[in-house]
C-alpha cells in the first residue's frame, strides 16, 4: 500500500492553520450524535477524552487501571518543554522543532514537530488554568530548567512530579465531564480487540478485569492511547501493566506498525541488583542539570568514591562533548556509560553503573536549593538502595524507558485503517529515532489537547457512517477469537510460570537489542525468540479461572503478545542497516563512535504491515523529506 | 551486601465481594533485604503458581510510589511500618529474620474488597467529579504568565497536590474519613486564583458527595497524616474547614 502521510502542503510554518482551516467541521447540535472511544487515560488518552466531550462528543474511555488517574505517564519526573522564551535566551518554535527533529537523529516528520512545537505555548497556559502547581519564581512567574539536547532553558516544572501533576491536571477535565455525562467511564477494562467494519474502526472488544466478561462496545471512531512496549524488556522504568496487547491487536486488524526497532534507553536509572527485581526506577534526567557524571579513571579501580581524589576520575561527558557536557541527549549519555562499563571501569557491586555527583552543586549552591529541586528525587533513590546521594555520588546505569516507535499514523494521526487514532507514546509521528527529555509529556497533551479534536472531525464529517450494532458479525466473531485464546491459555497448564517466560525475553531484548545491536546477533535472538514462543504455547501455567479476578490470565495474554510483537522488533532492527538515534548497529558507526546514518537508504519510516500467523511480515516504506533542515552529522561537542 | 531472612506471612485471602475472607498462613523463605515488598510478595506467588495454587491478588502498577495503586494494611499500618513510604516503596530491610507479617487490604465500608488485598476505590474519584476541578474547557486560556501565583501559595498547593489517590488516609481513620484526600484536592485550588470563581461551589459539592459515598467524619484522630505516603498535612483540612464554613456563611452556593 503506498503511504499517504497527508501532510498539508505550503510553507512548513502555515500547514497547521491551512489544515485547520481545510478541514471539515461538525456542527455543535452534530456532535451529540457521534459516539466516540478512547483506550486509556494518560495524558493523550484523558486530555483526549476531556476535550472530546467538552466539544459536545458522547465519549467512551476506558482504562486498565481502578482509576483513571493512575496511568503511567503520571511517574514522569522532570518537566515539559515549550517554546515560551520567559528565559530571554533567544528560544522559539523554529528553535524548539529544530532540536527536536535534531534530536531524534532526522528520522521524524518535519511537519508534525513542527506543529508539536506550535501547540507546546498553548498547553502551559492550558495546564495553568486547570491549576496545575508548576514550579515558580518569586515574582510569582513560572520557573524553567534546562532539560537534555537543549541549550535554552524551556523546560516547566512541578518538582520531581511533572507527570503526576500534568496527569492529574487531565484528569480533573476529564472527571468533570464524567460528572456532566458527556464521558462514560470504564475502568478496569482491557482493550483485547479493535472491530472493523467496511474496512472502518467501529468498536473494540474488552475484558472486564473483575468479572472476567468479555464485552463489546460500539462507536464511530476508535482512539488508541495506549502508551508504549518497553515492557517487551520485562524490566523497564514502565509501569507493570504497561503493555503492547492494544497496539498489537490493532496492528493484526491491519494498523501498520511503524519503527518498532526505535526504543529509548535512559541514562540515569537505578543500576539492576537481584534476579526478583520487578521493574527499574527513573532517576530523573534533570538531575543532569547539576549532578556530574564520572567514572574512576583507571579500569577496576574498587574504591569508595570519595577515595578517589579529583585527578584520578574521568568526567567523560564533559570531557568529550564540551559544549553539551552532561546535558547531551539520551541516547548519546547512554551508550557513553555502556562504554565505560564494558571498558571495566563501572562502579558498584556488579560493575555495571557510573557516579552521578552533586558533590560540586551541594558546594556550589547549598543542600537547600538542592533539596528544593531534587528533594523527592533524592528521598526515593535513598528508599532503594538505601544510600544517600547528599553524602555519596548516586549509582546510576541506563535502563529501557521509551519507545519511539508505534502504530504508523498520517498527519491527522489516523493509522491505516480507517477511524482508529492513534496518540501519545502508542503512535510513533514526532521523536523520530530518538526522544529529547521532557517531550514526552508535550507530544501526550498535544495530540490530546490541541490535535485531535480537530483531526476527528474532518474524518467524521466526511465519512459515512452506517448503522451498527454488537450484533454485527464482525463483532460476533471478534468475541469468539479472544474467548479462544483466553481459553488456550488457561488450558496449557504447563510447568512454567508467566513472569518466567516474561523474564527470558526481557534478556535475549536486552542482550541482543538493547543499546548496541549486530546483525549476527539479532539473527540469533530471532530463532531464540521463535523457540520461547513455541515452549510458552505448550508449557505456560496460567492459574485460576477466566471468568474472574484473574491478574496472572491479564499478564499471559500480555506475554503472548509481547512474544510475537518482540520478533517484529528484531526484524525492524534487521532491516534498518544504519545506526540512528536509539538504534545503534555496531557496523555503522563514525571514526568516535557515534551513530551513523545513512540518508541515502535509511531516510524513511518503516511501516510493518501484518500478514498471517507465522508469516514475515511487509514493509511499507513513508520517505521523509528535509525541506526545512539540512541533514547533519548530530554534534553536541 | 545482599543479606536474606526468612518470615510467616499471614494473608487476607477472599475470593470475591459477598465471599468470607480469613488468613491464611505462608512462609516466606530467602527473602533479600533488598527487595520491595510486592517483590516479596511477587516470590510467594511464584510459588503458589507452581503448587498449583491461585497467587495472592493485590492491585499494584508503577512500582515507584507515584501512581497510587498499591497498598496494604501491613502489621495493622496503611503501607506498612516507614514513613512516609507507598507498599511499593517499601523494603525488606526494615524487617527482621522470623517476623511475622499480617497483610490485610484496606479495612472501610467505603471501599469494598474485589479479591484478596484488592479493594474498590472509586468512590474517590466520585468526590472528584463532584467538584475537584477548574472549569476551563480547552483552548480558552490566556498567557500562563498572566496569572502571577506567589511561590509561597504555589508551593503550599503543590505539598496538597502530591496526594496520590491511594486511600491509605482512609484505611488508617477510625472513622473511614476521606477528610485528609478531599481536603488536599480543595486547598490545592482554593489556594490559587484561578480556583477562586468556583470554591464556594466546590466545597459544598464535594463535602456532600463525601457524606454520601458513606465515609465517616474527621474527628481530629490525625491518624492519616501520620500513614500517608506523601505525608499530605492535616493544615489542610483545617483550609477546607474554612472553605467550607465560608461558602455556607458568604455564598449563595446550597
Amino acid at each position: 500500500m503506498q503511504l499517504d502521510a497527508k501532510i498539508p502542503g505550503g510553507p512548513l510554518a502555515q500547514k497547521w492553520d491551512r489544515h485547520r482551516f481545510e478541514l471539515k467541521l461538525v456542527n455543535p447540535a452534530n456532535k451529540r450524535k457521534f459516539e466516540i472511544i478512547v483506550v486509556g487515560t494518560g495524558l493523550a488518552g484523558g486530555s483526549a477524552s476531556a476535550s472530546l466531550a467538552e466539544l459536545g462528543y458522547n465519549v467512551k474511555t476506558f482504562c486498565i487501571q481502578d482509576s483513571p488517574r493512575r496511568a503511567h505517564s503520571i511517574a514522569a519526573q522532570g518537566g515539559i518543554n515549550a517554546a515560551k522564551n520567559y528565559t530571554n535566551e533567544g528560544d522559539s518554535i523554529w528553535r524548539l522543532f529544530y532540536d527536536t527533529v535534531k534530536g531524534g537523529d532526522f528520522r521524524s516528520r518535519e511537519a508534525n514537530v513542527y506543529r508539536l512545537a506550535q501547540v507546546s505555548n498553548n498547553i502551559i497556559d492550558q495546564c495553568v488554568a486547570q491549576g496545575v502547581p508548576f514550579a515558580r519564581d518569586y515574582g510569582g512567574l513560572l520557573a524553567n530548567r534546562s532539560f537534555g539536547g537543549s541549550q535554552v532553558q524551556r523546560t516547566f516544572y512541578a518538582r520531581g512530579q511533572t507527570g503526576q501533576q500534568l496527569l492529574l491536571g487531565a484528569y480533573s477535565a476529564l472527571m468533570r465531564q464524567v460528572g456532566t455525562g458527556k464521558v462514560k467511564m470504564f475502568p478496569r477494562r482491557e482493550m483485547l480487540d479493535v472491530v472493523a467494519i467496511n474496512g472502518k474502526a467501529r468498536g473494540i472488544v474488552a475484558r472486564n478485569l473483575i468479572t472476567g466478561e468479555i464485552e463489546t462496545h460500539t462507536g464511530d471512531a476508535v482512539v488508541l492511547c495506549t502508551g508504549g512496549y518497553g515492557n517487551v524488556y520485562f524490566l523497564s522504568t514502565n509501569a507493570m501493566a504497561s503493555n503492547v496487547t492494544a497496539a498489537f491487536r490493532a496492528y493484526k486488524k491491519g494498523a501498520y506498525f511503524a519503527n518498532p526497532c526505535f526504543t529509548q534507553i535512559h541514562p540515569t536509572c537505578i543500576p539492576v541488583h537481584g534476579d526478583y527485581q520487578s521493574k527499574l526506577t527513573l532517576m530523573s534526567e534533570s538531575l543532569r542539570n547539576d549532578g556530574r557524571v564520572w567514572v574512576p579513571k583507571n579500569t577496576g579501580d574498587k574504591r569508595r568514591p570519595q577515595r578517589i581524589p579529583e585527578p584520578e576520575r574521568d568526567y567523560y561527558l564533559e570531557n568529550k562533548y564540551p559544549s553539551f557536557g552532561n546535558l547531551v541527549p539520551r541516547d548519546v549519555a547512554s551508550r557513553n556509560a555502556k562504554e565505560q562499563c564494558d571498558m571495566d571501569k563501572g562502579v558498584g557491586e556488579t560493575g555495571l553503573a557510573v557516579y552521578l555527583d552533586f558533590e560540586d552543586a551541594i558546594k556550589r549552591d547549598g543542600k537547600e536549593v538542592i533539596e528544593k529541586k531534587y528533594g523527592n528525587l533524592f528521598q526515593m533513590y535513598e528508599k532503594i538502595t538505601a544510600e544517600n546521594p547528599y553524602e555519596t555520588p548516586m549509582m546510576i546505569y541506563p535502563a529501557i524507558h521509551y519507545t519511539m516507535g508505534g502504530l504508523w499514523v498520517d498527519y491527522n494521526l489516523m493509522s491505516t485503517i480507517d477511524g482508529l487514532f492513534v496518540l501519545g507514546e502508542a503512535n510513533f509521528s514526532d521523536h523520530g529515532a530518538n526522544r529529547l527529555g521532557a517531550s514526552a509529556l508535550m507530544q501526550g497533551l498535544a495530540d490530546g489537547y490541541f490535535v485531535l479534536p480537530y483531526t476527528i472531525g474532518g474524518y467524521l464529517a466526511g465519512t459515512p457512517l452506517e448503522e451498527i450494532t454488537t450484533g454485527h458479525s464482525a463483532f460476533k466473531e471478534s468475541v469468539t477469537s479472544v474467548n479462544d485464546s483466553v481459553e488456550k491459555l488457561l488450558s496449557i497448564n504447563g510447568k512454567r510460570t508467566v513472569d518466567d517466560f516474561h523474564k527470558q525475553l526481557g534478556h535475549i531484548m536486552w542482550d541482543y537489542c538493547g543499546m548496541a545491536r549486530n546483525d549476527e546477533g539479532l539473527k540469533k535472538a530471532k530463532g531464540m525468540i521463535q523457540q520461547l514462543r513455541a515452549e510458552f504455547q505448550e508449557n505456560v501455567l496460567v492459574p485460576g479461572s477466566k471468568k474472574d479476578f484473574n491478574q496472572s490470565l491479564e499478564r499471559a495474554g500480555r506475554v503472548a503478545d509481547f512474544l510475537e510483537f518482540g520478533e517484529l522488533m528484531i526484524i525492524d532492527a534487521l532491516s534498518r542497516q544504519e545506526s540512528c538515534g536509539g538504534h545503534f548497529n555496531e557496523a555503522y558507526q563514525t571514526a568516535e563512535n557515534e551513530a551513523l546514518r545513512d540518508d541515502e537508504n535509511f531516510c524513511h519510516v518503516s511501516a510493518w504491515e501484518f500478514t498471517g500467523k507465522d508469516k514475515e511480515p511487509v514493509l511499507n516504506k513513508e520517505e521523509l523529506k528535509f525541506d526545512n533542515v539540512e541533514l547533519t552529522q548530530r554534534s553536541y561537542k | 551486601m545482599t543479606k536474606t531472612i526468612n518470615l510467616t506471612l499471614k494473608v487476607w485471602r477472599q475470593k470475591g465481594q459477598k465471599k468470607k475472607g480469613r488468613l491464611e498462613t505462608y512462609k516466606a523463605v530467602d527473602i533479600s533485604t533488598d527487595m520491595s515488598f510486592l517483590e516479596m510478595i511477587d516470590v510467594i506467588n511464584e510459588q503458589l503458581t507452581l503448587e498449583g495454587k491461585e497467587p495472592i491478588a493485590f492491585d499494584h502498577d508503577c512500582r515507584e510510589g507515584i501512581c497510587g495503586m498499591c497498598g496494604a494494611v501491613v502489621n495493622g499500618r496503611p503501607h506498612g511500618p516507614e514513613k512516609g513510604t507507598t507498599l511499593c516503596q517499601l523494603h525488606m530491610r526494615h524487617f527482621s529474620n522470623n517476623d511475622t507479617i499480617v497483610i490485610e487490604p484496606w479495612r472501610s465500608r467505603a471501599f469494598p474488597v474485589i479479591k484478596d488485598l484488592a479493594v474498590e476505590r472509586s468512590a474517590l474519584d466520585r468526590m472528584i467529579q463532584a467538584g475537584g476541578f477548574i472549569s476551563v474547557n480547552t483552548g480558552g486560556a490566556q498567557d500562563a504568565n498572566a496569572i502571577p501565583v506567589s511561590q509561597e501559595a504555589a508551593e503550599l498547593a503543590m505539598d496538597a497536590a502530591a496526594c496520590i489517590g491511594c486511600g491509605a488516609c482512609v484505611a488508617a481513620c477510625p472513622n473511614a474519613s476521606a477528610m485528609l484526600f478531599l481536603s488536599a484536592k480543595v486547598s490545592q485550588l482554593a489556594l490559587f486564583p484561578q480556583g477562586k470563581p468556583e470554591a464556594a461551589k466546590r466545597a459544598i459539592s464535594m463535602v456532600r458527595e463525601m457524606d454520601m459515598l458513606g465515609f465517616g467524619n474527621c474527628t481530629n484522630e490525625t491518624e492519616c497524616e501520620a500513614e500517608c505516603p506523601k505525608e499530605i498535612s492535616i493544615t489542610n483540612i483545617a483550609r477546607l474547614n474554612r472553605e467550607f464554613y465560608k461558602a455556607g456563611f458568604f455564598s449563595a452556593e446550597k
